[in-house]
Parts: structure tokens; C-alpha cells; sequence
């Protein structure tokens, strides 16, 4: 076939690049084995419904004080100016209190989704947003499946509003505020790990008060964020069609057959250009 | 590049560069055209929204929402506009890949077609963007974030319009007379054409895989694991309906560029690309059918978005398919031209059904484009024609190329 070389260079060069390219998309960083993510437990049935965790959020991430309390039944949701939302929910089995916030996935759609490693899930646990690589692009939001990432769309400066776990503290080895503020000790703050089995020992010995759920800890690809509950968590506002599988796991299908095509398609396509170009000049020279 | 050995200017003047570029830039036409009355006071209308938005944030003049933070800009500017713009990378397949020259004439206008495309859609992207100061992180920096399915859209944005250019860059340095400058250029159209079609490939399916993880969101009959393949299907008859719908326009507009021999040319054109739309739109329909019959979905066909989908089904897939095809068995252009047009808009109604219409299709409060967010839309449309026609009122698109460059050859 009549591949002279400075067609064969240019696809070696095509191809190469492209390569170059490909590779990062298979890479994942090494994991490092020591640290665990750390996550909180929320338990309603020692929730008060105080509210103390909306107030000590909004202080400590400089966010206006939030609204009187709303009647049961009444369903709230985070906002830009709210991180996290407690929630009165009628259910089978009388009131149920359910805070709301980021769910930090053990493997976040939304960090997935940038495409600067805005939001990204820390070694901590912690799914954070930072200011300074986000483009505002907003495809977190149309990724997550908790509708948690929230857009301050009446600024000139935008920024993406989620709960970070208090990744701060944490780093210094404080707790989250609202952890930490708890009057009822609805919230555990802890290893992933430790949290699971903590809330295992608390079915256990309680299985009239609980419901057998650990939601949180296969939901989604597993969260960092996990639940107790008395009652099935579709009657506490938890949507039933979320999957158990991670969600990034949804487009990578689709990203790992783009080196392929990558590799493939330009040889295939030079090669057949390579080919019809032939049978044309031999058409040139019977005219 | 070649400046200096052959000095750019036209091949019958002798005028230096600046000189001559500041002359084309005045208009060469007739200025109060009806398009130019319509379309100028929109773009200005257009240019005041872009201020208010940039001044007070995307909220002042979009209806988005927390639940809702994609629409008409991105579901109808950049994911409609680019299918749209595949036509280009469809006709550099045919002819420099499979070198059918009888498709050469269009090449250009096509390639233009899709180049300014995805400028001004890419562009429309910035509107978008919350702080598209930042727009640079993942281009240049640390901040790759390889697993993201934007990010190759992003990129794969960036190089096609690169490819285009380079595509498109024999006609602008034939407009300027720099003859080594062409030479060296259209060595590399082959190279570009390669990698654009690869590019193609790959974000045109990739506009679908964006989607993939909203999964909960978007409703089941337009969410499956196939919306990459779809789209990609799909993204080569709304190109090639587009080739067609635009090229009927330009050979009235500009019927005076056109040479004697293009113009007879031109239907043989529409009745190829009319059996290749019906081919493609066969393959399209029959995948439709084979996920729909995988996703079980029969029951949903008896509500409101289940007839609204059999509409578009049948209404702008089906329908147009079998008119393609009665229309190049019978050789009725017109038909043809009706055929498109109805191909085009069942693909503006599959692209918003995924990114708009069907996209939290089951909250209480739907989301509606502001008449702001329409304006900005047709503004950046405008914006674009007038670009594209003043680019085709100056350099070799649809006329032939300067004589010199057939002794070159």
C-alpha cells in the first residue's frame, strides 16, 4: 500500500499523542492503605429536633441564621444558604427527624463529574468544593444523585454550596460542628468502619427500634454518611430508584473506550483513505 | 510562516496586508437587508442581556434552578447545535477518506458550517459557566480531571475546532494570496481530517455520555446506557440534514458566487446525501426500537411523555426516513429539502427530551426558558450568520478558487 512517510509520521504522531492522552484516563492514584475515610452516623431515633446542627453549620461556615423550625410534614431542603436541613417527616411510625446534607460517597458522582478536580473526595472522607479550580459549569449538580451541590445563581462570583464535613477541623483533628454541638447525640463522628459496625451492634440489640438498614453503606456505591432509621427510608424522603452501584461506574464504560477508539480509528480510517485513493488515480488517468 | 518569501496580498493588487484586510472589512454588500434589520437589533438586545447576566449572576437572566441546572443553553445551544455541526466531520469522511469528489464542492462551506459552530456554541458554553474565569484550569495546570466525561468534551472541543481550522485554512490563505502558506496548509488537511472525524467519534457520543450518570433524572425512555451510541447515529443525519437545509439557502443567497458547474452539481448532492440520511435514520430507528424493547418500558407508553415519545418516534424519525426515501427514489429535491427540515426538528425535540424536557420530567415545577435566555440564543445564532456571511463574501468557499492555485497543483 502506498503509505509514504510523511503520512505514516503524522499518524504515528496522531496516535502517540493520543496515547499520551489515553493513559491518564485508565490511571487511578494509589490507594493509600493506612488512612480511612472517616464519616458520620446519624441515628433519628436520639434526634431531639432541636436544631442545633443547622444553627452551628450556618455560624460556622458564616451563613445566615436559619428560619424558625417548620411544622411536621413540612419538607425543607439545603439551599446556598443552607449546608444542612432537619427535616419532620409523618411516617408509619409517628415522627421521624431526618438531617439532611451531603451524603460524601465513597465515590462522589459530583467529583467524578468536574472536570478541574473542584470537588474532589479527600484521603480524610470529606467531599469538598474549592474556589479556586471550579469553572462553575455546574455538572456536579446534574450528576449527584441527592441533588446536593447548591449554585448561588444571583452572584456575579458564584460558588458551589455543599456540606465539607468540616474538613478544616477535621484536619486538625476537631469533629464537625454539628457532631460536636449534638445536645442528643444523634451524631457519631468517626471511621467509616467503626461507624458501620457501631451501627450493626445498635440493630442488633435494639431490632423493634430499628428498621434491618444501614443506609449509606451500599447505597450509591457506599457513603460516607450512613443512617439508621425505624422506618423504610422511602417514607423519610430517601429517593427508592437510587442505585447501589457507585455512579461514576455509569460513564465508565463509555470513558475507558475512548483510548480504544483512539488507537484504532486512525490507522482504520488512513488505511482506507490510503486504499480509495488508488482506485482515483487510475480513474484520473483512463479519463 | 511564508511572509517573507511571498509577500501576502492578493494575487491582482499589490497592496499591503493591513490595507487590504481593513478594506474587506467593510461591508460588501447591501446593508439594510431585511435579515440584517431583523437580526441586528436582537444581537444588541442579545449583547445587553450578556452584561446583566455577567453583573448580577446567571440567575438575572435564566429560569435555572437548584433542581435544574442545566437548559436552554446548553440542552439547545451546545448539545442540539453541535449534532448539527456534524455535517462536517460526516463530508471530509466522504471525501478526503473515501474520496468521493463529488461531494468536493460542499467540503468548505461545510467545514466553515461546523468550525464557526462550535466556536460560537463553545462560546455560548462561557456564558454558561459560573466563573468561566477558570475556564483555563482544566486546559493548562494540575487540574485534570481525567474521569470526567466534560473534560474530554472540553478538550475534544478545543482540538476539533483546531482540526477545522486547519481544514478550513487553505480557503483563507487563497483569499490573502500567500501562496507557500496554502501549500504547506492543504499538506495538512489529510492529518486534520483524521483526527477530526476521530474527535467526532468520540464527542458526539461523548455530549450523550454526559448524561449517563443523571440516571435517576432524566426520564426512562430517554435514559439508557446507549445515549452515546445514539447520539452518535443520530449526530450524522442531523449534520447531513443540516448540509442540506443550509446548502438550499446558500445556493439562493449567494447564487451568484456559485460556478455553472456546482450549480448543477448541487442536486446530485441532496439526492446522495438523501439516501445516506435514510440509511443512518433506519440504523437510528432500529436501535430506538431494540433498546426500547430491552428497557421494558411498555407501560409507560400510555402516559403523556409515553405519547410524546411515540411522537417523536414516529412523527420526526420514521416520517422523515420514509420521506427521504420515496424522495431519492423519485428524485424529488423539494421533497427531499421538506424531509430535512422535519429531520432537523425531530433532532432539536431528542436532544431537549433528554436535556430539558425529560430531565426531572416528574418535578411539580417544570423549567421554562426565560424570553432573556431565548434572546441571548438567537443572538448568538445571528452572530454566527453574519460571520459566516461575511467570510463567504470574501474567501473561496463556494466559489472557486483563485487560478493560481490550479497551476500550483
Amino acid at each position: 500500500m502506498g503509505l509514504d512517510r510523511r503520512d505514516f509520521l503524522k499518524t504515528l504522531g496522531v496516535v502517540g499523542a493520543t496515547l499520551a492522552v489515553g493513559k491518564n484516563f485508565g490511571a487511578t492514584t494509589k490507594k493509600d492503605t493506612k488512612t480511612e475515610f472517616y464519616g458520620m452516623l446519624y441515628d433519628p431515633t436520639m434526634c431531639l429536633g432541636c436544631r442545633a446542627c443547622e444553627r452551628l453549620c450556618a455560624k460556622a461556615h458564616g451563613l445566615p441564621e436559619p428560619a424558625k423550625a417548620p411544622e411536621a410534614g413540612v419538607i425543607r431542603n439545603t439551599s446556598e444558604i443552607q449546608r444542612t436541613v432537619v427535616n419532620c417527616y409523618k411516617t408509619s411510625k409517628d415522627e421521624v427527624y431526618i438531617k439532611k446534607q451531603c451524603m460524601h460517597c465513597n465515590e462522589p458522582a459530583c467529583a467524578a463529574a468536574c472536570l478541574t478536580q473542584a470537588m474532589c473526595k479527600t484521603k480524610e472522607g470529606a467531599v469538598i468544593w474549592r474556589s479556586e479550580k471550579c469553572m462553575g459549569c455546574r455538572y456536579c449538580m446534574v450528576s449527584c444523585p441527592y441533588d446536593v451541590p447548591k449554585f448561588e445563581y444571583h452572584s456575579a462570583n458564584p460558588k458551589i454550596v455543599k456540606c465539607d464535613m468540616c474538613h478544616d477541623r477535621v484536619i486538625k483533628g476537631e469533629m464537625p460542628t454539628c457532631a460536636e454541638g449534638c445536645p442528643g447525640e444523634a451524631l457519631l463522628f468517626g471511621t467509616r468502619r467503626e461507624l458501620i459496625t457501631e451501627a450493626r451492634k445498635r440493630i442488633a440489640e435494639n431490632p423493634k427500634v430499628y428498621t434491618d438498614i444501614i443506609y449509606g453503606e451500599h447505597d450509591a456505591g457506599g457513603t460516607g454518611f450512613i443512617y439508621l432509621s425505624p422506618v423504610p427510608m422511602n417514607e423519610l424522603g430517601f429517593n427508592p430508584a437510587i442505585q447501589k452501584e457507585s455512579y461514576p461506574a455509569l460513564s465508565k464504560g463509555f470513558l475507558y473506550s475512548v483510548p480504544s477508539v483512539f488507537v484504532l480509528l486512525p490507522p482504520l480510517l488512513l488505511g482506507i483513505h490510503e486504499a480509495t485513493k488508488k482506485d482515483h488515480k487510475e480513474g484520473d488517468e483512463n479519463e | 510562516m511564508s511572509n517573507t518569501t511571498y509577500p501576502i496580498a492578493k494575487d491582482n493588487d499589490g497592496q499591503p496586508i493591513w490595507k487590504f484586510i481593513f478594506s474587506e472589512l467593510k461591508p460588501k454588500t447591501k446593508f439594510f437587508t431585511p435579515f440584517n434589520i431583523i437580526s441586528l437589533p436582537i444581537m444588541l438586545l442579545g449583547l445587553v442581556l450578556i452584561v446583566i447576566r455577567f453583573w448580577k449572576g446567571i440567575g438575572a437572566v435564566t429560569n435555572l434552578s437548584q433542581e435544574i441546572p442545566w437548559g436552554l443553553w446548553i440542552g439547545f445551544d451546545v448539545v442540539t447545535g453541535v449534532a448539527f455541526a456534524g455535517g462536517a466531520y460526516v463530508l471530509t469522511f466522504m471525501v478526503y477518506i473515501l474520496n468521493m469528489h463529488k461531494y468536493h464542492s460542499i467540503v468548505r462551506i461545510t467545514v466553515l458550517n461546523g468550525f464557526l459552530a462550535y466556536v460560537f456554541y463553545a462560546g455560548a458554553l462561557l456564558l454558561d459557566l459560573g466563573r468561566p474565569w477558570n475556564v483555563i484550569n482544566p486546559i493548562i495546570g494540575n487540574n485534570f480531571g481525567t474521569s470526567s466525561v466534560l473534560f474530554l468534551v472540553a478538550w475534544h472541543f478545543l482540538l476539533y475546532m483546531l482540526a477545522q481550522l486547519i481544514e478550513f485554512s487553505p480557503a483563507v490563505a487563497e483569499w490573502l494570496g500567500a501562496k507557500r502558506a496554502r501549500k504547506i496548509l492543504s499538506g495538512m488537511t489529510i492529518g486534520a481530517v483524521i483526527f477530526g472525524i476521530t474527535l467526532s467519534t468520540l464527542h458526539q457520543s461523548g455530549l450523550g455520555a454526559l448524561y449517563l450518570m443523571a440516571k435517576d433524572k432524566i426520564h426512562p425512555l430517554w435514559y439508557n446506557e446507549f445515549i452515546p451510541i445514539l447520539f452518535f447515529v443520530s449526530s450524522i443525519f442531523a449534520g447531513l440534514s443540516m448540509v442540506i437545509f443550509e446548502g438550499s439557502i446558500s445556493h439562493k443567497v449567494f447564487h451568484r458566487m456559485i460556478s455553472e458547474k456546482d450549480n448543477k452539481a448541487q442536486n446530485g448532492i441532496i439526492h446522495g446525501l438523501a439516501k445516506i440520511c435514510t440509511g443512518a435514520m433506519f440504523a437510528y430507528l432500529f436501535m430506538q426500537l431494540l433498546v426500547f424493547i430491552h428497557g421494558k418500558h411498555w407501560d409507560l407508553l400510555n402516559t403523556g411523555m409515553g405519547q410524546w415519545f411515540l411522537l417523536e418516534m414516529f412523527g420526526f424519525v420514521l416520517l422523515p426516513m420514509i420521506l427521504f426515501y420515496i424522495s431519492y427514489r423519485r428524485n424529488n429535491i423539494l421533497l427531499i429539502r421538506i424531509a430535512a427540515i422535519i429531520t432537523m426538528l425531530g433532532v432539536i425535540l431528542n436532544r431537549l427530551n433528554v436535556t430539558v424536557i425529560g430531565f426531572k420530567w416528574d418535578m411539580p415545577i417544570r423549567y421554562v426558558p426565560t424570553w432573556m435566555e431565548i434572546v441571548v440564543t438567537l443572538a448568538v445564532i445571528f452572530t454566527e450568520i453574519w460571520i459566516f456571511k461575511w467570510v463567504i463574501n470574501r474567501m473561496p468557499v463556494l466559489r472557486d478558487s483563485p487560478s493560481w492555485v490550479k497551476e500550483e497543483n
